[in-house]
């Protein structure tokens, strides 16, 4: 029964902001969609950070190659060589569907993150976070000025746009139940284990890279999925899968709380609901009669506050780190 | 020989140790904090980048050298000393990845305000350009910021290295960076080794702030966004739990990055940072204690 709320809590929010976007104006439901996508990145990031205790900040690199693969492969062969005229011949020839796009996003992520992962899952500590950071770097270098399979400089355009409130959705719930699924398999309890106590684990015969290793993979997996949601969702370019969206989807993974599921997605529906709220407030707006009208660029500022005093005041996140549970909430009632 | 088998000119050379020089300053300002707080602080580059606005300002405020560079030393101590009461001390002893975040949100708050304020195109602060003429030493042009950069560079890790090994406030912060439980329970004052090191380090900030403007007068947002990631990389490979190690790291990326940018040709050298960053990756798999830290032992159970 408890192991069925753990899932239930973030498939009951998401779905409720699903719906709640159904009901809103076409130009404030983007911000929705934008909102279900960072859900999918953030729980993406969850498999790894979340279970294994190491910081990565280099998933956003199998973000941007999701989006990569899938923006090169549904942009209509006729537009191909306005916005990608050093394009490889095999890429040029072949245009897919949405969802085979989404499909080869994910295994592309996937592959990336288990290829990277061989190496880089013996680090731990310090040096993995800078080994991660480093992967991010030679990502976004190469993107940029590799033509031959991108846009490179240029803002990926004319990629169909897919992902409406409905593919966002069902996107994060994939993400979010391949998530589930994964934390209660045998190789997220045993990958806990490590995060708990690394010696023990190992004492009892665990392999710390190996379980490393696979969750990395998952993870890159879930992250290549999210980014093939997001260029169907706006045109990205490489400067909108680099610094800003790691940091973003960090803090809402860390003022969610790192450890839970539920901290993900929680995280990235509270940032994102208060990131959005700002920024429709810069456009000047009014909530219960009175008009707020905020001047630009306030919003990053005041995200960037809240992240500070949430970590100050409750440094494990909003939901301590721990997943859903009806019972604590009786008690308090 | 090396020099002329790679085909790099003397100028290259020099100004590859000049920048290593320049990132050895920074890896010591990253590595002290790190000593003491265990906290590696990303919002180093936004410290520079705000004392280099400071810069800016004076030049346009039309201020002399001496007193927009006392500008600029005021705003990065004044800025670090906060960062440390408003941040730092809060969440002293909590989880690496907590703080590392924290200072994450730090940078990109520093970072918003000044695009805020300055705008993207940010500002030139021309009242050092003077310096970035260059002499002709022996048939070699060589800017003179380069031969500031390496005397400046080489005079503070002396001083740093007198405080550290010749005063009794150098031996606690050592001290403090090998075991602070160990260091506190012998009698060393906690708050007062954290606000020296915070303080040093905002210093050497303020230094490497001029030296960065002179060489790039245009300060924007991002200015030495790309320089700290950089560093961050060279003190982690250096190895962070001794400042000798981690200027030493810091020295290596930034000589190598400049003999790199220089060496390599036009079509290859947008390609630096993969090249960079695949060597910080394969040094780190070799080494993961750090190139020049001690032998470290497996971790306690």
């Amino acid at each position: 029964m408890s192991s069925l709320q753990v899932l239930l809590a973030p498939v009951v929010l998401v779905v409720a902001a699903a719906l709640l976007g159904a009901t809103v104006s076409a130009s404030t439901q983007t911000y929705f969609i934008d909102t279900l996508v960072k859900v999918s990145i953030v729980v993406a990031l969850y498999v790894f950070i979340g279970n294994s205790g190491v910081l990565s900040f280099g998933h956003i690199s199998f973000v941007a190659l999701g989006a990569w693969t899938a923006g090169v492969l549904t942009v209509p062969a006729g537009e191909k060589p306005a916005i990608m005229p050093n394009l490889a011949h095999w890429l040029a020839q072949r245009t897919t569907g949405n969802l085979t796009s989404l499909l080869l996003a994910a295994l592309v992520g996937g592959a990336a993150a288990f290829v990277v992962g061989i190496p880089l899952m013996r680090l731990s500590g310090l040096a993995a976070g800078i080994a991660t950071f480093a992967v991010l770097e030679i990502t976004h270098n190469v993107l940029r000025y590799y033509e031959r399979i991108g846009p490179g400089l240029n803002t990926f355009s004319s990629v169909p746009e897919t992902t409406g409130l409905r593919q966002a959705a069902i996107g994060a719930l994939v993400v979010i139940v391949l998530a589930f699924v994964y934390a209660r398999s045998r190789f997220g309890r045993l990958l806990r284990a490590t995060r708990e106590d690394a010696a023990a684990a190992r004492a009892v015969g665990t392999s710390v890279y190996s379980q490393r290793l696979i969750a990395f993979t998952i993870s890159g997996l879930l992250a290549g999925l999210a980014g093939g949601l997001y260029v169907h969702l706006l045109p990205l370019n490489t400067e909108a899968l680099y610094l800003d969206l790691t940091f973003i989807t960090l803090a809402m993974l860390v003022v969610g709380g790192t450890t839970s599921l539920f901290g993900a997605v929680v995280g990235a529906l509270a940032v994102s609901a208060l990131d959005s709220f700002l920024a429709v407030a810069e456009n000047g707006t009014s909530v219960f009669g009175i008009q707020i009208d905020l001047p630009a660029g306030t919003r990053v500022i005041v995200v960037g506050v809240l992240m500070a005093v949430v970590l100050i005041l409750r440094p494990s996140g909003l939901t301590g780190g721990r997943e859903f549970d009806l019972r604590r909430w009786r008690w308090r009632v | 020989v090396v020099v002329a088998v790679l085909n790099i000119s003397w100028q290259t050379l020099a100004d590859a140790t000049a920048l290593g020089a320049v990132y050895a300053l920074m890896a010591v300002g990253i590595g002290l904090v790190f000593g003491v707080l265990r906290l590696v602080n990303f919002a180093y580059g936004q410290l520079i980048m705000s004392g280099a606005f400071a810069l800016a300002l004076a030049s346009e405020w039309g201020w002399p050298v001496w007193a927009g560079i006392l500008l600029c030393f005021a705003v990065v101590l004044a800025l670090s000393v906060g960062m440390d009461y408003l941040v730092f001390r809060p969440l002293r002893g909590q989880a690496p990845a907590v703080m590392l975040v924290a200072t994450f949100a730090v940078a990109f708050l520093l970072q918003s305000v000044a695009l805020l304020w300055f705008g993207p195109l940010g500002k030139i602060a021309s009242s050092l350009a003077y310096l970035n003429r260059p002499v002709t030493i022996s048939g070699v042009e060589i800017r003179k910021i380069t031969i500031v950069a390496l005397v400046v560079a080489a005079m503070c890790l002396l001083a740093l290295w007198l405080l550290l090994e010749r005063t009794t406030i150098g031996l606690q912060m050592r001290a403090s960076s090998m075991d602070f439980q160990t260091a506190r329970l012998l009698g060393v004052r906690a708050n007062r080794v954290i606000g020296v090191a915070v303080l040093i380090s905002g210093a050497l900030a303020a230094v490497v702030a001029v030296m960065l403007t002179v060489q790039n007068p245009l300060v924007t947002p991002d200015f030495a966004l790309r320089d700290t990631i950089i560093v961050l990389a060279g003190v982690v490979l250096g190895g962070m739990n001794r400042p000798i190690s981690a200027t030493l790291g810091g020295f290596s990326i930034g000589f190598a990055s400049g003999l790199l940018g220089g060496a390599l040709p036009t079509e290859k050298s947008q390609y630096l940072p993969t090249f960079l960053f695949v060597a910080v990756i394969v040094i780190l798999l070799v080494r993961p204690g750090g190139l020049f830290g001690r032998s470290q032992m497996a971790e306690r159970l």
